[in-house]
Protein backbone atom coordinates (compact mmCIF):
# COMPACT_ATOMS: atom_id res chain seq x y z
CA UNK A 1 0.00 0.00 0.00
CA UNK A 2 1.03 3.75 -0.94
CA UNK A 3 0.03 6.70 1.17
CA UNK A 4 1.08 10.11 -0.33
CA UNK A 5 0.63 12.53 2.08
CA UNK A 6 0.43 16.52 0.55
CA UNK A 7 2.61 15.97 -1.39
CA UNK A 8 4.57 19.38 -3.12
CA UNK A 9 7.03 19.16 -5.99
CA UNK A 10 8.66 22.39 -7.16
CA UNK A 11 11.55 22.24 -9.97
CA UNK A 12 14.49 24.58 -9.38
CA UNK A 13 13.07 26.86 -12.04
CA UNK A 14 10.36 27.36 -10.14
CA UNK A 15 7.39 25.64 -11.56
CA UNK A 16 5.15 23.55 -9.64
CA UNK A 17 4.41 20.52 -10.54
CA UNK A 18 2.50 19.21 -7.66
CA UNK A 19 0.57 20.79 -5.25
CA UNK A 20 -0.49 19.33 -1.50
CA UNK A 21 -1.43 16.01 -3.66
CA UNK A 22 -3.11 13.07 -1.43
CA UNK A 23 -3.61 9.91 -2.63
CA UNK A 24 -3.87 6.41 -0.94
CA UNK A 25 -3.41 3.53 -2.79
CA UNK A 26 -4.74 -0.57 -1.68
CA UNK A 27 -3.65 -3.59 -2.53
CA UNK A 28 -5.39 -4.69 -5.58
CA UNK A 29 -6.56 -1.55 -7.03
CA UNK A 30 -6.39 -0.39 -10.31
CA UNK A 31 -5.82 3.38 -10.46
CA UNK A 32 -5.63 5.28 -12.97
CA UNK A 33 -4.24 9.07 -12.98
CA UNK A 34 -6.31 10.96 -15.81
CA UNK A 35 -5.15 15.16 -16.66
CA UNK A 36 -4.58 16.98 -19.51
CA UNK A 37 -0.83 17.84 -19.82
CA UNK A 38 1.47 19.65 -17.36
CA UNK A 39 -1.15 18.28 -14.57
CA UNK A 40 1.68 17.10 -12.98
CA UNK A 41 0.76 12.76 -13.65
CA UNK A 42 3.92 11.83 -14.82
CA UNK A 43 5.64 13.50 -11.44
CA UNK A 44 3.17 11.91 -9.28
CA UNK A 45 4.14 8.59 -10.91
CA UNK A 46 7.72 9.08 -10.80
CA UNK A 47 7.48 10.32 -7.00
CA UNK A 48 5.58 7.10 -6.36
CA UNK A 49 8.38 5.06 -8.32
CA UNK A 50 11.03 7.05 -5.90
CA UNK A 51 12.63 8.02 -9.15
CA UNK A 52 11.89 11.83 -7.76
CA UNK A 53 11.98 13.14 -4.30
CA UNK A 54 8.74 15.58 -3.31
CA UNK A 55 9.78 18.65 -2.52
CA UNK A 56 7.26 18.78 0.93
CA UNK A 57 5.19 16.04 2.13
CA UNK A 58 5.76 12.19 2.21
CA UNK A 59 4.86 9.05 0.86
CA UNK A 60 4.50 5.82 2.70
CA UNK A 61 5.13 2.39 1.18
CA UNK A 62 3.31 -0.08 3.79
CA UNK A 63 3.39 2.86 6.41
CA UNK A 64 7.61 2.84 6.06
CA UNK A 65 10.00 5.03 4.39
CA UNK A 66 10.87 4.14 0.78
CA UNK A 67 13.76 2.29 2.31
CA UNK A 68 11.64 -1.02 2.45
CA UNK A 69 10.95 -1.21 -1.10
CA UNK A 70 13.34 -4.08 -2.33
CA UNK A 71 12.72 -6.20 0.30
CA UNK A 72 11.58 -9.73 -0.73
CA UNK A 73 7.95 -9.28 -1.58
CA UNK A 74 8.04 -5.60 -1.46
CA UNK A 75 9.04 -4.70 -4.85
CA UNK A 76 7.52 -1.45 -7.28
CA UNK A 77 8.22 -1.88 -11.09
CA UNK A 78 7.69 0.76 -13.70
CA UNK A 79 6.60 0.44 -17.28
CA UNK A 80 7.57 3.83 -19.32
CA UNK A 81 6.05 5.68 -22.18
CA UNK A 82 8.26 3.55 -24.62
CA UNK A 83 9.19 0.35 -24.17
CA UNK A 84 12.37 1.36 -23.16
CA UNK A 85 14.24 -1.83 -24.45
CA UNK A 86 17.90 -3.07 -24.62
CA UNK A 87 18.25 -2.87 -28.84
CA UNK A 88 21.19 -4.93 -28.29
CA UNK A 89 19.57 -7.83 -26.59
CA UNK A 90 17.19 -10.24 -27.45
CA UNK A 91 14.05 -10.38 -25.96
CA UNK A 92 14.96 -12.98 -23.63
CA UNK A 93 17.66 -11.11 -22.17
CA UNK A 94 15.90 -8.06 -22.09
CA UNK A 95 13.02 -9.67 -20.00
CA UNK A 96 15.59 -11.04 -17.66
CA UNK A 97 17.25 -7.87 -16.82
CA UNK A 98 16.05 -7.25 -13.55
CA UNK A 99 16.81 -10.48 -12.88
CA UNK A 100 20.03 -10.16 -13.47
CA UNK A 101 20.79 -7.26 -12.06
CA UNK A 102 19.58 -8.83 -8.87
CA UNK A 103 21.91 -11.79 -9.14
CA UNK A 104 19.16 -14.14 -9.51
CA UNK A 105 20.07 -17.69 -10.74
CA UNK A 106 20.21 -18.37 -14.10
CA UNK A 107 18.10 -21.77 -14.81
CA UNK A 108 15.49 -19.89 -12.00
CA UNK A 109 15.28 -16.99 -13.93
CA UNK A 110 15.51 -18.81 -17.60
CA UNK A 111 12.03 -20.34 -15.96
CA UNK A 112 10.22 -17.08 -14.72
CA UNK A 113 11.40 -15.35 -17.74
CA UNK A 114 9.33 -17.95 -19.93
CA UNK A 115 6.18 -17.54 -17.34
CA UNK A 116 6.02 -13.80 -18.50
CA UNK A 117 6.94 -14.17 -21.75
CA UNK A 118 3.41 -16.65 -21.68
CA UNK A 119 1.60 -14.16 -19.86
CA UNK A 120 2.04 -11.50 -22.19
CA UNK A 121 1.34 -13.88 -25.29
CA UNK A 122 5.31 -13.40 -26.59
CA UNK A 123 6.25 -17.73 -26.07
CA UNK A 124 8.57 -18.08 -28.92
CA UNK A 125 9.84 -14.49 -29.61
CA UNK A 126 12.51 -15.24 -27.01
CA UNK A 127 15.38 -14.85 -29.43
CA UNK A 128 14.24 -12.26 -31.47
CA UNK A 129 15.86 -8.63 -31.24
CA UNK A 130 13.46 -5.42 -30.29
CA UNK A 131 13.65 -3.72 -34.05
CA UNK A 132 12.60 -6.74 -35.05
CA UNK A 133 8.68 -6.43 -32.75
CA UNK A 134 6.20 -4.27 -33.49
CA UNK A 135 5.57 -1.26 -31.52
CA UNK A 136 2.37 -3.22 -29.78
CA UNK A 137 5.20 -6.15 -29.38
CA UNK A 138 7.96 -4.10 -27.80
CA UNK A 139 5.45 -2.57 -25.38
CA UNK A 140 4.42 -6.43 -24.58
CA UNK A 141 8.06 -7.18 -23.56
CA UNK A 142 8.15 -4.66 -21.68
CA UNK A 143 5.29 -5.52 -19.67
CA UNK A 144 6.93 -9.25 -19.18
CA UNK A 145 10.13 -7.25 -17.78
CA UNK A 146 7.89 -5.75 -15.29
CA UNK A 147 6.19 -9.06 -14.45
CA UNK A 148 8.57 -11.11 -13.74
CA UNK A 149 10.08 -9.90 -10.22
CA UNK A 150 6.49 -10.61 -9.34
CA UNK A 151 5.76 -7.20 -8.29
CA UNK A 152 3.51 -5.62 -5.50
CA UNK A 153 2.92 -2.42 -7.52
CA UNK A 154 3.39 -1.79 -11.09
CA UNK A 155 3.45 1.73 -12.22
CA UNK A 156 2.44 2.56 -15.85
CA UNK A 157 3.09 5.70 -17.67
CA UNK A 158 0.98 6.55 -20.59
CA UNK A 159 2.89 2.66 -21.76
CA UNK A 160 0.14 2.41 -24.70
CA UNK A 161 -0.07 6.34 -25.75
CA UNK A 162 2.27 6.29 -28.64
CA UNK A 163 0.11 2.94 -30.52
CA UNK A 164 -2.60 3.05 -32.57
CA UNK A 165 -5.90 2.72 -31.54
CA UNK A 166 -6.49 -0.89 -32.32
CA UNK A 167 -3.38 -2.26 -30.93
CA UNK A 168 -4.19 0.11 -27.88
CA UNK A 169 -7.61 -1.42 -27.24
CA UNK A 170 -5.91 -4.90 -27.42
CA UNK A 171 -3.15 -4.18 -25.00
CA UNK A 172 -6.01 -3.14 -22.66
CA UNK A 173 -7.72 -6.02 -22.72
CA UNK A 174 -4.71 -7.78 -22.12
CA UNK A 175 -3.30 -5.94 -19.62
CA UNK A 176 -6.88 -5.79 -17.47
CA UNK A 177 -6.71 -9.41 -17.30
CA UNK A 178 -3.09 -10.03 -16.51
CA UNK A 179 -4.38 -7.41 -13.93
CA UNK A 180 -7.43 -9.55 -12.44
CA UNK A 181 -5.37 -13.18 -13.37
CA UNK A 182 -2.59 -12.41 -11.15
CA UNK A 183 -4.12 -9.79 -8.33
CA UNK A 184 -1.98 -7.25 -9.47
CA UNK A 185 -1.91 -3.10 -8.02
CA UNK A 186 -0.75 -0.68 -10.94
CA UNK A 187 -1.14 3.10 -10.88
CA UNK A 188 -1.96 3.55 -14.59
CA UNK A 189 -1.12 7.22 -16.28
CA UNK A 190 -3.28 8.14 -19.17
CA UNK A 191 -4.96 11.54 -20.59
CA UNK A 192 -7.03 9.40 -22.64
CA UNK A 193 -10.86 8.85 -20.92
CA UNK A 194 -11.92 5.77 -22.24
CA UNK A 195 -8.57 4.44 -21.44
CA UNK A 196 -9.32 5.30 -17.98
CA UNK A 197 -12.93 3.84 -17.89
CA UNK A 198 -12.31 0.35 -18.98
CA UNK A 199 -9.02 0.09 -17.14
CA UNK A 200 -9.95 1.50 -14.14
CA UNK A 201 -11.29 0.35 -10.63
CA UNK A 202 -10.71 4.08 -9.71
CA UNK A 203 -9.62 7.35 -11.50
CA UNK A 204 -8.25 9.79 -9.73
CA UNK A 205 -9.07 13.32 -11.82
CA UNK A 206 -6.02 15.87 -12.36
CA UNK A 207 -5.54 19.29 -12.98
CA UNK A 208 -2.68 21.67 -13.96
CA UNK A 209 -1.19 24.77 -13.15
CA UNK A 210 -0.38 24.07 -10.56
CA UNK A 211 -1.01 20.22 -10.19
CA UNK A 212 -3.94 19.23 -7.93
CA UNK A 213 -6.04 16.01 -7.65
CA UNK A 214 -9.31 17.67 -8.66
CA UNK A 215 -11.86 14.51 -7.60
CA UNK A 216 -11.65 10.62 -7.84
CA UNK A 217 -14.30 8.56 -9.51
CA UNK A 218 -14.98 5.01 -8.43
CA UNK A 219 -15.61 3.05 -11.63
CA UNK A 220 -18.55 0.06 -10.67
CA UNK A 221 -18.09 -2.59 -13.13
CA UNK A 222 -17.22 -5.78 -12.06
CA UNK A 223 -14.19 -7.70 -13.52
CA UNK A 224 -13.35 -9.66 -15.36
CA UNK A 225 -14.27 -6.82 -17.77
CA UNK A 226 -14.53 -7.29 -21.52
CA UNK A 227 -14.77 -5.30 -24.48
CA UNK A 228 -18.23 -5.66 -24.45
CA UNK A 229 -18.20 -3.31 -21.63
CA UNK A 230 -16.83 -0.30 -23.93
CA UNK A 231 -20.41 -0.62 -25.71
CA UNK A 232 -22.68 -0.33 -22.68
CA UNK A 233 -24.97 2.94 -21.36
CA UNK A 234 -22.83 2.41 -18.18
CA UNK A 235 -19.54 2.96 -19.74
CA UNK A 236 -20.72 6.09 -21.74
CA UNK A 237 -22.01 7.67 -18.45
CA UNK A 238 -18.49 7.32 -17.19
CA UNK A 239 -17.21 8.87 -20.12
CA UNK A 240 -19.55 11.82 -20.00
CA UNK A 241 -18.83 12.10 -15.80
CA UNK A 242 -14.91 11.96 -16.39
CA UNK A 243 -15.29 14.62 -19.24
CA UNK A 244 -16.94 16.91 -17.19
CA UNK A 245 -14.72 16.57 -14.67
CA UNK A 246 -11.59 17.25 -17.36
CA UNK A 247 -13.57 20.36 -18.72
CA UNK A 248 -13.75 21.69 -14.65
CA UNK A 249 -9.93 20.81 -14.77
CA UNK A 250 -9.30 23.00 -17.69
CA UNK A 251 -11.39 25.46 -16.74
CA UNK A 252 -10.28 25.85 -12.74
CA UNK A 253 -6.39 26.05 -13.86
CA UNK A 254 -4.68 28.87 -15.63
CA UNK A 255 -4.57 27.49 -18.96
CA UNK A 256 -2.68 28.24 -22.25
CA UNK A 257 -4.07 25.30 -24.23
CA UNK B 1 -2.16 -13.05 -27.53
CA UNK B 2 -0.92 -10.42 -29.85
CA UNK B 3 -3.55 -9.87 -32.32
CA UNK B 4 -2.49 -10.29 -36.05
CA UNK B 5 -1.83 -6.65 -37.15
CA UNK B 6 0.91 -6.57 -34.05
CA UNK B 7 2.39 -9.78 -35.56
CA UNK B 8 3.56 -8.35 -38.41
CA UNK B 9 7.17 -8.68 -37.75
CA UNK B 10 9.62 -6.45 -39.00
CA UNK B 11 12.27 -9.01 -40.27
CA UNK B 12 15.63 -8.24 -42.04
CA UNK B 13 14.88 -8.70 -46.04
CA UNK B 14 16.70 -11.16 -47.87
CA UNK B 15 19.07 -8.56 -49.65
CA UNK B 16 19.00 -8.62 -53.39
CA UNK B 17 21.71 -9.40 -55.52
CA UNK B 18 20.98 -6.03 -57.55
CA UNK B 19 21.86 -3.52 -55.05
CA UNK B 20 24.94 -5.71 -54.07
CA UNK B 21 26.50 -5.91 -57.09
CA UNK B 22 25.78 -2.49 -58.25
CA UNK B 23 28.09 -1.25 -54.82
CA UNK B 24 30.91 -2.63 -55.79
CA UNK B 25 30.50 -2.43 -59.59
CA UNK B 26 29.16 1.57 -59.83
CA UNK B 27 32.36 2.88 -57.82
CA UNK B 28 34.64 0.50 -60.37
CA UNK B 29 33.16 1.50 -63.52
CA UNK B 30 33.78 5.30 -62.12
CA UNK B 31 37.69 4.64 -61.42
CA UNK B 32 38.23 2.72 -64.76
CA UNK B 33 36.26 5.58 -67.10
CA UNK B 34 38.67 8.13 -64.93
CA UNK B 35 41.39 6.45 -65.83
CA UNK B 36 40.86 5.99 -68.76
CA UNK B 37 39.97 9.72 -69.63
CA UNK B 38 43.22 10.59 -67.57
CA UNK B 39 45.39 8.55 -69.94
CA UNK B 40 43.49 10.09 -72.97
CA UNK B 41 44.11 13.39 -72.13
CA UNK B 42 48.11 12.76 -70.85
CA UNK B 43 48.72 10.87 -74.71
CA UNK B 44 46.00 13.80 -76.48
CA UNK B 45 48.34 16.71 -75.20
CA UNK B 46 51.40 15.22 -74.90
CA UNK B 47 51.95 15.67 -70.96
CA UNK B 48 55.54 15.53 -70.00
CA UNK B 49 56.07 12.76 -67.34
CA UNK B 50 57.94 15.30 -64.79
CA UNK B 51 54.10 17.41 -64.62
CA UNK B 52 51.54 14.57 -65.01
CA UNK B 53 52.42 10.86 -65.83
CA UNK B 54 50.86 8.45 -67.40
CA UNK B 55 48.42 5.58 -64.83
CA UNK B 56 50.12 2.76 -67.16
CA UNK B 57 53.65 4.78 -66.28
CA UNK B 58 52.55 5.12 -62.29
CA UNK B 59 52.04 1.23 -62.28
CA UNK B 60 55.02 0.53 -63.98
CA UNK B 61 57.22 2.87 -61.56
CA UNK B 62 55.34 0.99 -58.58
CA UNK B 63 56.38 -2.44 -59.75
CA UNK B 64 59.89 -1.48 -60.57
CA UNK B 65 60.62 0.53 -57.27
CA UNK B 66 58.29 -2.19 -55.12
CA UNK B 67 61.64 -2.88 -52.87
CA UNK B 68 62.11 0.65 -51.89
CA UNK B 69 58.30 1.39 -51.65
CA UNK B 70 57.19 -1.29 -49.75
CA UNK B 71 59.57 -0.85 -46.75
CA UNK B 72 58.51 2.63 -46.54
CA UNK B 73 54.88 1.73 -46.31
CA UNK B 74 55.95 -0.83 -43.85
CA UNK B 75 57.54 2.31 -42.12
CA UNK B 76 54.07 4.39 -42.35
CA UNK B 77 52.13 1.32 -41.29
CA UNK B 78 53.94 0.70 -38.32
CA UNK B 79 53.54 4.34 -37.16
CA UNK B 80 50.18 4.60 -38.54
CA UNK B 81 48.80 1.57 -36.25
CA UNK B 82 50.94 2.55 -33.26
CA UNK B 83 48.93 5.97 -33.12
CA UNK B 84 45.85 4.28 -33.73
CA UNK B 85 46.21 2.01 -31.09
CA UNK B 86 47.72 4.17 -28.35
CA UNK B 87 45.04 7.05 -29.52
CA UNK B 88 42.27 3.78 -29.02
CA UNK B 89 43.55 3.27 -25.93
CA UNK B 90 44.16 6.65 -24.34
CA UNK B 91 40.86 8.19 -25.48
CA UNK B 92 38.68 5.63 -24.26
CA UNK B 93 40.96 5.62 -20.87
CA UNK B 94 40.07 9.52 -21.11
CA UNK B 95 36.51 8.83 -22.01
CA UNK B 96 35.80 6.54 -19.19
CA UNK B 97 37.03 8.93 -16.70
CA UNK B 98 35.10 12.04 -17.89
CA UNK B 99 31.93 10.06 -17.63
CA UNK B 100 32.30 8.85 -14.18
CA UNK B 101 33.52 12.22 -12.64
CA UNK B 102 32.16 15.10 -13.93
CA UNK B 103 35.36 17.25 -12.10
CA UNK B 104 37.52 15.17 -14.24
CA UNK B 105 35.82 16.11 -17.75
CA UNK B 106 35.25 20.07 -16.57
CA UNK B 107 39.42 20.06 -15.73
CA UNK B 108 40.64 17.94 -18.80
CA UNK B 109 37.99 18.31 -21.71
CA UNK B 110 39.30 22.00 -22.72
CA UNK B 111 42.62 20.43 -22.59
CA UNK B 112 41.67 17.55 -25.28
CA UNK B 113 40.01 20.50 -27.74
CA UNK B 114 43.49 22.12 -27.29
CA UNK B 115 45.47 19.56 -28.90
CA UNK B 116 42.78 19.12 -30.76
CA UNK B 117 42.49 22.77 -32.26
CA UNK B 118 46.78 23.07 -32.43
CA UNK B 119 48.12 22.37 -35.63
CA UNK B 120 50.19 19.46 -35.47
CA UNK B 121 52.66 20.78 -37.79
CA UNK B 122 53.37 23.49 -35.50
CA UNK B 123 54.04 21.13 -32.29
CA UNK B 124 55.95 17.85 -34.24
CA UNK B 125 59.13 19.87 -34.39
CA UNK B 126 59.37 20.24 -30.27
CA UNK B 127 58.36 16.18 -30.03
CA UNK B 128 60.67 15.68 -32.52
CA UNK B 129 63.26 17.53 -30.08
CA UNK B 130 61.97 16.06 -27.15
CA UNK B 131 61.04 12.37 -27.58
CA UNK B 132 65.20 10.86 -29.10
CA UNK B 133 63.24 8.20 -30.75
CA UNK B 134 62.30 9.30 -34.06
CA UNK B 135 59.89 6.28 -34.26
CA UNK B 136 58.42 7.14 -30.83
CA UNK B 137 58.16 10.59 -32.27
CA UNK B 138 55.93 9.92 -35.29
CA UNK B 139 53.76 7.44 -33.44
CA UNK B 140 53.31 10.59 -30.68
CA UNK B 141 52.68 13.24 -33.66
CA UNK B 142 50.45 10.54 -35.30
CA UNK B 143 48.09 9.83 -31.85
CA UNK B 144 47.66 13.68 -31.04
CA UNK B 145 45.85 14.04 -34.67
CA UNK B 146 44.16 10.63 -34.09
CA UNK B 147 42.83 10.91 -30.42
CA UNK B 148 40.16 14.02 -30.49
CA UNK B 149 37.45 12.20 -32.32
CA UNK B 150 37.70 8.84 -29.82
CA UNK B 151 37.40 10.93 -26.52
CA UNK B 152 34.69 12.97 -28.21
CA UNK B 153 32.57 10.13 -29.52
CA UNK B 154 33.24 7.67 -27.17
CA UNK B 155 32.14 10.27 -24.13
CA UNK B 156 29.00 11.59 -26.35
CA UNK B 157 28.10 7.52 -26.61
CA UNK B 158 29.18 6.98 -22.78
CA UNK B 159 26.85 9.93 -22.39
CA UNK B 160 23.62 8.96 -24.64
CA UNK B 161 21.91 6.57 -22.61
CA UNK B 162 17.99 6.42 -22.86
CA UNK B 163 16.67 8.09 -19.83
CA UNK B 164 13.85 5.29 -19.12
CA UNK B 165 16.33 2.46 -19.09
CA UNK B 166 18.85 4.69 -16.72
CA UNK B 167 16.19 4.74 -14.42
CA UNK B 168 15.17 1.31 -15.08
CA UNK B 169 18.78 0.35 -13.97
CA UNK B 170 18.30 3.08 -10.87
CA UNK B 171 14.92 1.40 -9.79
CA UNK B 172 16.85 -2.26 -9.85
CA UNK B 173 19.37 -0.79 -7.48
CA UNK B 174 21.96 -1.37 -10.43
CA UNK B 175 25.63 -1.01 -9.36
CA UNK B 176 27.75 1.82 -10.73
CA UNK B 177 29.78 -1.65 -12.49
CA UNK B 178 26.22 -3.19 -13.64
CA UNK B 179 25.09 0.57 -14.79
CA UNK B 180 28.93 0.22 -16.93
CA UNK B 181 29.01 -2.95 -17.78
CA UNK B 182 25.42 -3.50 -19.25
CA UNK B 183 24.15 -0.23 -20.15
CA UNK B 184 26.41 2.14 -21.06
CA UNK B 185 29.30 0.53 -22.89
CA UNK B 186 26.47 -0.88 -25.02
CA UNK B 187 24.61 2.06 -25.62
CA UNK B 188 28.23 4.09 -26.69
CA UNK B 189 29.47 1.27 -28.81
CA UNK B 190 27.56 2.84 -32.30
CA UNK B 191 29.08 6.01 -31.16
CA UNK B 192 32.64 4.68 -30.24
CA UNK B 193 33.21 2.45 -33.87
CA UNK B 194 32.24 6.14 -35.64
CA UNK B 195 35.05 7.90 -34.06
CA UNK B 196 37.22 4.61 -34.85
CA UNK B 197 36.09 5.49 -38.43
CA UNK B 198 36.77 9.10 -38.60
CA UNK B 199 40.28 8.35 -35.96
CA UNK B 200 42.15 5.52 -38.23
CA UNK B 201 42.03 7.89 -41.06
CA UNK B 202 43.08 10.42 -38.79
CA UNK B 203 46.19 8.16 -37.82
CA UNK B 204 47.51 8.09 -41.28
CA UNK B 205 47.12 11.26 -42.14
CA UNK B 206 49.07 12.17 -38.75
CA UNK B 207 51.88 9.65 -40.07
CA UNK B 208 52.36 11.05 -43.46
CA UNK B 209 52.57 15.23 -41.94
CA UNK B 210 54.77 13.81 -38.89
CA UNK B 211 56.74 12.13 -41.73
CA UNK B 212 56.98 15.32 -43.57
CA UNK B 213 57.99 17.65 -40.53
CA UNK B 214 60.36 15.15 -39.27
CA UNK B 215 62.21 14.77 -42.81
CA UNK B 216 63.97 11.55 -41.64
CA UNK B 217 66.04 9.43 -44.02
CA UNK B 218 67.75 6.54 -44.04
CA UNK B 219 66.07 3.48 -42.83
CA UNK B 220 63.50 4.65 -41.22
CA UNK B 221 61.75 6.60 -44.13
CA UNK B 222 58.25 6.23 -44.78
CA UNK B 223 56.09 6.77 -48.14
CA UNK B 224 55.95 11.01 -47.15
CA UNK B 225 59.89 10.46 -47.23
CA UNK B 226 59.85 9.22 -50.73
CA UNK B 227 57.43 11.92 -51.53
CA UNK B 228 59.57 14.76 -50.73
CA UNK B 229 62.59 12.84 -52.01
CA UNK B 230 60.65 12.28 -55.55
CA UNK B 231 59.59 15.56 -55.33
CA UNK B 232 63.02 17.09 -55.39
CA UNK B 233 64.42 14.75 -57.88
CA UNK B 234 61.29 15.70 -59.98
CA UNK B 235 60.69 11.67 -60.25
CA UNK B 236 56.93 12.73 -60.55
CA UNK B 237 56.24 8.96 -61.27
CA UNK B 238 57.36 7.33 -57.60
CA UNK B 239 55.35 10.49 -56.27
CA UNK B 240 52.51 9.15 -57.51
CA UNK B 241 53.18 5.48 -57.05
CA UNK B 242 53.45 6.34 -52.94
CA UNK B 243 50.38 8.73 -53.14
CA UNK B 244 48.42 5.97 -55.10
CA UNK B 245 49.92 3.75 -51.63
CA UNK B 246 49.20 6.32 -49.18
CA UNK B 247 45.32 5.88 -50.79
CA UNK B 248 45.22 2.91 -50.59
CA UNK B 249 45.87 2.43 -47.13
CA UNK B 250 43.55 4.96 -46.28
CA UNK B 251 40.83 3.14 -47.70
CA UNK B 252 42.20 -0.58 -46.19
CA UNK B 253 41.63 1.16 -43.32
CA UNK B 254 38.67 2.24 -43.43
CA UNK B 255 37.19 -0.38 -45.09
CA UNK B 256 38.56 -2.32 -42.19
CA UNK B 257 36.60 -0.14 -39.43
CA UNK B 258 33.27 -0.66 -41.16
CA UNK B 259 33.69 -4.49 -40.82
CA UNK B 260 34.86 -4.37 -37.10
CA UNK B 261 31.67 -2.16 -36.69
CA UNK B 262 29.47 -4.61 -39.16
CA UNK B 263 30.84 -7.32 -36.98
CA UNK B 264 29.94 -5.75 -33.32
CA UNK B 265 26.50 -3.73 -34.44
CA UNK B 266 25.24 -5.92 -37.41
CA UNK B 267 22.63 -7.76 -35.10
CA UNK B 268 21.38 -4.73 -33.73
CA UNK B 269 22.11 -1.27 -34.80
CA UNK B 270 20.33 0.73 -37.26
CA UNK B 271 23.09 1.69 -39.02
CA UNK B 272 24.16 -1.95 -39.92
CA UNK B 273 20.98 -3.13 -40.25
CA UNK B 274 19.98 -4.11 -44.28
CA UNK B 275 17.38 -1.32 -45.55
CA UNK B 276 13.93 -2.52 -45.61
CA UNK B 277 12.43 -2.49 -49.08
Amino acid sequence: MVEVLSADKVYANGTRALNAVDLRIFPGEFVTLLGPSGCGKSTLLKMIANLIEPTAGRLLWWRHGYDRVGEPGKNLVMVFQDATLMPWARVQKNVRLPLDLGHLDKKDSNSRVADALALVGLTGFEDHYPRQLSGGMQMRVSIARSLVTDPNLLLMDEPFGALDEITRNRLDADLIQLWWKKKLTVVFVTHSIYEAVFLSTRVVVMAARPGRVLREVKIDEPHPRSDAFRVTQKFAAYAKELSECLAEASASGVTDL
Amino acid sequence: MPSRGERERRDRPVKKKNTNFLSWAAPLAVGIVALIVWHALVKAFDVPKYIVPSPGLVLETLIADWGLLFNSLLVTLKITFGAFFMAVLIGTTLAFLFVQSRWVEVSLFPYAVLLQVTPIVAIAPLIIIWVKNTYAALIVCATIVALFPIIANTTLGLRSVNPGLADLFRMNKASRWQTLTQLRIPSAAPYFFGGLRISSGLALIGAVVAEFVAGTGGTGAGLAYQILQAGFSINIPRLFAALFLITVTGVLLFTLMVLLSKLALGSWHESEVAPET
